[in-house]
């Protein structure tokens, strides 16, 4: 966090900082799928695609949730026992970035089931992480490379 | 308001998900479909079964395996719980003496990856000293569940350490 530290070979991050993120997200989605139909719902989805967006395609210091939780949080907690790889949540960022602007689409086409069940996946998604450490996009990702390559 | 029963539907599919696989997630379990069993008294598996898994790993592992077991540790990039699980790996083979612990990236060995069926980061292979895989785990296994696996492959049935 100092800006006279050396800088690492790769970027590291407070690991509690993506699952508070991930708390904020589930509140979020939550709220968008009971206002689903509604301007606030649309807005509300909107807001989480910027939110994935900044973090995948800026990177996790652009993250607003992260924003709040370094600012806010971080400073009332102890040090972490270690820090970890930036790689694997900001790839989590990615997942959900896809699944909201599915959504999106879904809403202005007016597919409101498929936007439901986008919404219902990225919320299942995000409370996993929050309430059991369980990374959705972490787990997909040797799947998925698997298939790319093969 | 049908919206309310989606999110309530949610997050109790999420909550039953999330409970299993906290009791899964990392458990030790004996591998009977990646090489047939082998009795105590005839250790060869790994050179009588010759399926394109085990060569495939035998292959891989040349050279690297351990005096009386290896445990072989598929890692990658995009996975939080493989530096946590190296630390538990290397401290098991520091207490057994004897053990070699092998990390392969997955994602530049996706053949073997494949030849294997290992679906994520971490899986831990545990090889007695034949290079035949005896116990298995994927998702990050406790220190304590590494060392009894150990133990229940090494030659000689339980070894002589202390926890």
């Amino acid at each position: 966090m100092t800006a006279d530290a050396p800088a690492p070979s790769r970027p590291v991050i407070d690991p509690r900082g993506p699952r508070f993120g991930a708390a904020i997200t589930t509140v979020v989605l939550a709220v968008a799928l009971l206002l689903s139909g509604t301007v606030v719902g649309t807005v509300l989805v909107a807001w989480q695609a910027i939110a994935f967006g900044l973090g995948a395609l800026v990177g996790l210091q652009a993250q607003p949730y992260g924003i709040v939780f370094r600012r806010l949080v971080r400073p009332r907690l102890s040090p972490p026992r270690e820090m970890e790889d930036a790689a694997p949540p900001r790839f989590a960022q990615v997942v959900g970035l896809i699944f909201m602007v599915v959504a999106l689409i879904a809403l202005v086409a007016g597919l409101g089931i498929v936007a439901t069940i986008a919404v219902a996946l990225a919320l299942a998604a995000a409370f996993l992480n929050a309430a059991f450490n369980f990374c959705l996009g972490c787990e997909m990702y040797l799947v998925w490379a698997r298939l790319r390559h093969s | 308001m049908n919206s309310i029963w989606v999110v309530v539907g949610v997050l109790a599919l999420a909550t039953a998900f999330g409970l299993w696989f906290r009791r899964v997630n990392g458990r030790v379990r004996d591998s009977g479909a990646m090489v047939p069993m082998a009795g105590p008294d005839d250790p060869p598996a790994a050179i009588q079964s010759s399926s394109p898994q085990t060569l495939a790993l035998a292959e891989a592992l040349t050279g690297r395996l351990g005096e009386r077991a290896t445990i072989v540790q598929f890692s990658s990039a995009f996975c939080q719980p493989c530096r946590a699980t190296r630390r538990i790996v290397e401290e098991a083979c520091v207490i057994i003496p004897g053990v070699s612990h092998v990390e392969i990236d997955a994602e530049e060995n996706l053949e073997l990856v494949r030849a294997l069926d290992i679906r994520r980061t971490p899986t831990v292979l545990f090889l007695d000293r034949t290079g035949a895989v005896r116990k298995q785990a994927s998702g990050q296994p406790r220190k304590a569940d590494v060392i009894a696996a150990l133990g229940e492959i090494l030659p000689g049935g339980t070894p002589d350490f202390e926890i």
